[in-house]
């Protein structure tokens, strides 16, 4: 926690414009220099209810959410209001949820600024505003920022009369904030937007300001662009040269689904909306087996029906890549909020053998080079890949290097043979070309394809056991050749990924560390935040951050798991998936690795992780103050 | 030059190129009206000029997924219910395909249901022929989705409660723009409305009455069956919807008491392929997506020029 970092909370009513103003922010506050990490927090709605957008900003790169934070602008929540000024409000006590919801995490000598046209004195006086603030030393600026709004444009710009406000409170120059507008607005709006804005900064400047918190000042070394994980996503599948995107939608993996769906068109590529999850995953496969890069995805309901096509694209080893997109389960869970509890969903689903690849990118940038790796493995070697991100990596916005995305695109189909290729390449005696070849000289036991339509190709692709040239067969020989030389690419992936130019598993911290923290996916930013805090604390930790989930990193697990005292193993879940994993892979380390758990719906704060650390660290005895659970190791 | 020469190319070849040499004999049980289907298949197939190297058939699982063990052409032998999803994505990324699926009345009518309610509806460029046995065969005579109210079964012991699905009727209500049905123990109408089927530009569903002397009918159960365009006793217009509705009704009432109707029942022209109707909306590229992959000189879109820009 330092004083140097600006924790913005935008509270409000879902469909009130928190995303689009929150973000507008976020982008200002880079364009002046400073690295920006959001967090979004919404309810399962289409209107009202009690919704955030968390910037967090700072002149050194901002990985994680923080512990808490310390800039609350509350704007009232317009749908729990009852437009008859005398009648009470639709949902009971929502309309002062903005405010009263977010005390818990605000910081001491926070900043509160809330919509005095919002709420009156009796809302304010039922949540004991006055005495909390003056217990936590908090500055309570109530200012009327719906009179603002309603003066010098419309209601609605009281989303642009809290911008200004926050900005004259924390010392911000509006200028980047008018040339967003400028760059968003039609003209119709722009010009009363800018006058509330301008209202609000000069009416909240002139008032006595008793707080400390600035805005803090910082510089890029590069050109810096605002990006989400799903957008990442979406971006390194475009730049792989995917053309062909099916999908049903689903929170959160509508977000990829849209982005790639507004983009394909223009991209020269197909999208398509379909009846269910389990026609996306199909369509994807037929598109793949006709010779385009394809995808689909879903979150873990839709990803459960993906099950059976899952499996046919392994049989029949036709690339696709999937994202399955995890939110808080078991069935319906909890919609829009996080969780990592899908993994062993996603690595075991579907009937027989697992045969595929699964990445969980733990960052943005890695979001943009997984999906590009993704399909990369899947072409060539001609097996599903699918990308494991959450709600949390899906929506959180980040600031990263313009050139990450200033790279060739990779359009190749992988291990595909050209007609005049196929004129060569071996066939059966019949004619039909050998597409399933079982070569003992073949290390990596990938067969090169056809596609239909080659002259001389043609040959059966099928979930059945097959023969080298498609067609169904169960003699003993030869399915334990094909099932071989299936399972041999899985060998060869993890070869090859040791030499991935940017690692998927990332290590952080001094080499020589006494314990270590592992996580995966999503959490590698909160977890190596954490280790910094834990090291100038004095303790010696260093992390792993594992992406590739299969195969697995076991050279590297094992060489940091072999080099540390105890090992704890952060994940969102109850169950300790990614420790098991571990353990099945390495089939040792059990009294090494205890585990952080957290499932109530929240990412990890660093402080949550430091606080989980210590106590185990000391015996493990102690209850955690945070609602995350420690799992001891075997033997504790 | 395209990367797929065996498309579009007009060739005068027998019936007998499309028995693939591995397994030229069917392993249906004999008298099985599966292979009814097969040979109308190869009489369709050379007669529009096609080539086994142009032609994807897809399929779904039970007897009828084996079609494409028995045909020489590029097959692609799907999940249970599934043939559809993978049949249309294969024609959306190349168009020059002719593409053809194909399962039983349990896969199509069924599990697969869904998909064919909606393959119909968007009315993709791709014949769907279902093999309406009345009954799950392979899995030993099960009652299906088209077996008649009453059937007993080993699952239904007491007979099925339930009405049998109308199959003419809901490909019209979901939007097929040719709907027929034909006969296994009528393969001269069988393999011209399949070559029609073929030739029609757009979703073209077949209601393929296919005997199983196994655990249901046998093929004297199918005759005498009538074409009802060549009967004066039907009078109805083909292009007519309310018209064909009200056929499809009658004939789907009647086949259980012993009457087979068969022929078309509903032709739509001038409706645009799904296919055509997403490259008018700039939905969809005009030349085949998957001619591009084998383009050397293509010109692949970037992020960082096209989208890049506004993220700053």
């Amino acid at each position: 926690m330092t004083d140097t970092e600006l924790i913005w909370r935008l509270a409000g009513g879902s469909g009130d414009g928190m995303d689009s103003t929150g973000q507008a922010f976020e982008k200002a506050l880079m364009r002046m220099g400073l690295s920006v990490f959001s967090h979004r927090h919404y309810p399962s709605r289409i209107r009202g209810g009690h919704t955030y957008f968390e910037v967090r900003a700072g002149p050194e790169k901002v990985r994680s959410r923080g512990d808490g934070y310390n800039f609350l602008l509350a704007l009232g929540d317009s749908f729990a209001r009852n437009p008859q000024e005398d009648q009470p409000a639709y949902y009971g006590e929502e309309e002062v949820k903005p405010l009263s919801e977010n005390l818990d995490d605000l910081r001491e000598g926070g900043v509160i600024v809330y919509d005095e046209g919002m709420l009156d004195d009796e809302d304010i006086a039922d949540i004991e505003l006055d005495e909390r603030a003056e217990e936590n030393d908090w500055h309570v600026y109530p200012i009327d920022l719906r009179t603002i709004a309603r003066e010098h444009g419309r209601e609605i710009m009281r989303n642009t009369a809290g911008v200004g406000a926050t900005a004259a409170l924390i010392g911000m120059d509006t200028e980047p904030v008018e040339q967003l507008m400028e760059g968003r607005m039609s003209d119709e709006i722009l010009e009363d937007n800018l006058t509330v804005l301008e209202e609000a900064y000069d009416q909240v400047a002139e008032m006595d300001h008793t707080h400390d918190l600035e805005v803090p000042e910082g510089s890029h070394e590069a050109d810096q662009v605002l990006v989400s994980g799903s957008q990442a996503v979406a971006y390194g599948a475009l730049d792989a040269g995917c053309r062909f995107i099916a999908g049903y939608p689903m929170t959160p993996w509508t977000d990829v689904f849209t982005i790639m769906s507004q983009n394909l068109p223009a991209f020269g590529g197909i999208a398509e909306q379909v009846e269910d999850e389990i026609a996306a995953a199909s369509l994807a496969i037929g598109a793949s087996h006709a010779g385009a890069k394809a995808m689909s995805g879903s979150s873990g309901g839709g990803f459960a029906l993906m099950s059976e096509p899952l499996g046919l694209a392994e049989m029949t080893e036709t690339p696709i890549v999937l994202v399955e997109a995890m939110r808080a389960g078991p069935s319906t869970g909890m919609p829009t909020k996080p969780e990592q509890g899908d993994l062993e969903h996603v690595l075991y689903t579907s009937q027989g053998d697992s045969n595929r690849v699964v990445f969980a990118p733990g960052t943005v940038e890695e979001c943009y080079e997984q999906a590009r790796d993704a399909f990369h493995v899947a072409y060539d070697y001609q097996i599903p890949v699918t990308l494991v991100i959450d709600q949390k990596l899906s929506g959180e916005i980040t600031n990263v290097d313009e050139a990450l995305f200033d790279r060739e695109p990779d359009p190749s189909l992988g291990s595909v043979l050209t007609e005049a290729e196929v004129a060569e390449a071996s066939h059966h005696e019949s004619g039909v070309f050998d597409r399933y070849q079982y070569d003992p000289e073949n290390d990596d036991g990938v067969s090169p394809r056809s596609i239909p339509g080659q002259q001389d190709g043609r040959f059966l692709a099928t979930g059945n056991e097959h023969t080298p040239q498609g067609h169904i067969e169960e003699d003993p020989d030869n399915r334990v050749f094909q099932m071989d030389r299936r399972m041999r690419k899985l060998e060869s992936i993890r070869e090859e990924l040791a030499d991935f130019r940017n690692p998927h598993d990332s290590f952080y911290g001094p080499d020589d560390a006494e314990y270590g923290i592992m996580t995966w996916g999503s959490q590698q930013g909160t977890v190596e935040e954490a280790v910094d805090r834990l090291n100038d604390g004095g303790h010696s930790v260093k992390a792993l951050s594992v992406s590739d989930l299969m195969p697995y990193p076991k050279e590297e697990v094992t060489d940091l798991l072999e080099s540390v005292e105890e090992c704890l193993v952060v994940e969102m879940n109850a169950s300790a998936q990614f420790r098991g994993l571990t353990q099945k892979e390495l089939g040792r380390f059990g009294e090494k690795l205890s585990s952080l758990l957290k499932y109530n719906g929240n990412p990890f704060e660093p402080a949550e992780i430091v606080e989980g650390f210590e106590i185990q660290v000391n015996g493990g005895g102690e209850a955690p103050s945070a609602q995350t659970r420690i799992e001891p190791a075997t033997g504790d | 030059m395209s990367a797929f020469s065996a498309i579009g190319e007009e060739a005068e070849i027998d019936r007998e190129e499309f028995t693939p040499g591995i397994e030229p004999q069917a392993t249906w049980c004999p008298g099985c009206g599966d292979f009814g289907v097969l040979k109308a298949l190869k009489q369709a197939a050379p007669e529009v000029g096609l080539t086994p190297d142009e032609i994807l058939l897809v399929t779904g699982i039970g007897c009828s997924g084996k079609l494409n063990s028995y045909f020489d052409s590029y097959g692609y032998h799907s999940i249970h219910g599934r043939a559809l999803p993978v049949a249309r994505a294969s024609k959306l990324a190349n168009p020059g395909l002719t593409v053809l699926a194909a399962g039983g009345d349990g896969d199509g009518y069924g599990i697969g249901g869904n998909h064919f309610m909606h393959t119909a509806r968007e009315n993709h460029d791709m014949v769907y022929i279902v093999f309406n046995n009345e009954i799950f065969g392979l899995t030993k005579g099960q009652t299906s989705p088209t077996s008649p109210k009453g059937h007993k079964s080993k699952t239904q012991p007491q007979g099925s409660a339930k009405d049998p699905v109308r199959p003419l009727s809901l490909g019209l209500t979901s939007g097929a723009s040719y709907i027929a049905r034909t006969a296994a123990v009528n393969p001269r109408q069988a393999g011209e409305i399949l070559a029609e089927a073929i030739e029609h530009d757009g979703f073209a569903h077949i209601d393929f009455l296919t005997q199983c002397p196994t655990w249901n009918k046998d093929a004297k159960q199918y005759v005498p069956y009538v074409d009802v365009q060549d009967s004066d006793d039907y009078d109805f217009d083909v292009h007519d919807r309310r018209e064909a509705a009200e056929m499809m009704q009658e004939t789907e009432d009647v086949l259980n008491e012993g009457t087979v109707l068969t022929g078309r029942f509903y032709v739509e022209e001038d409706r645009p392929s799904y296919q055509q109707e997403k490259i008018d909306q700039g939905q969809m590229p005009e030349e085949p997506l998957a001619e591009r992959y084998f383009d050397d000189d293509a010109e692949w879109e970037r992020t960082a020029d096209e989208l890049i820009a506004r993220h700053r």
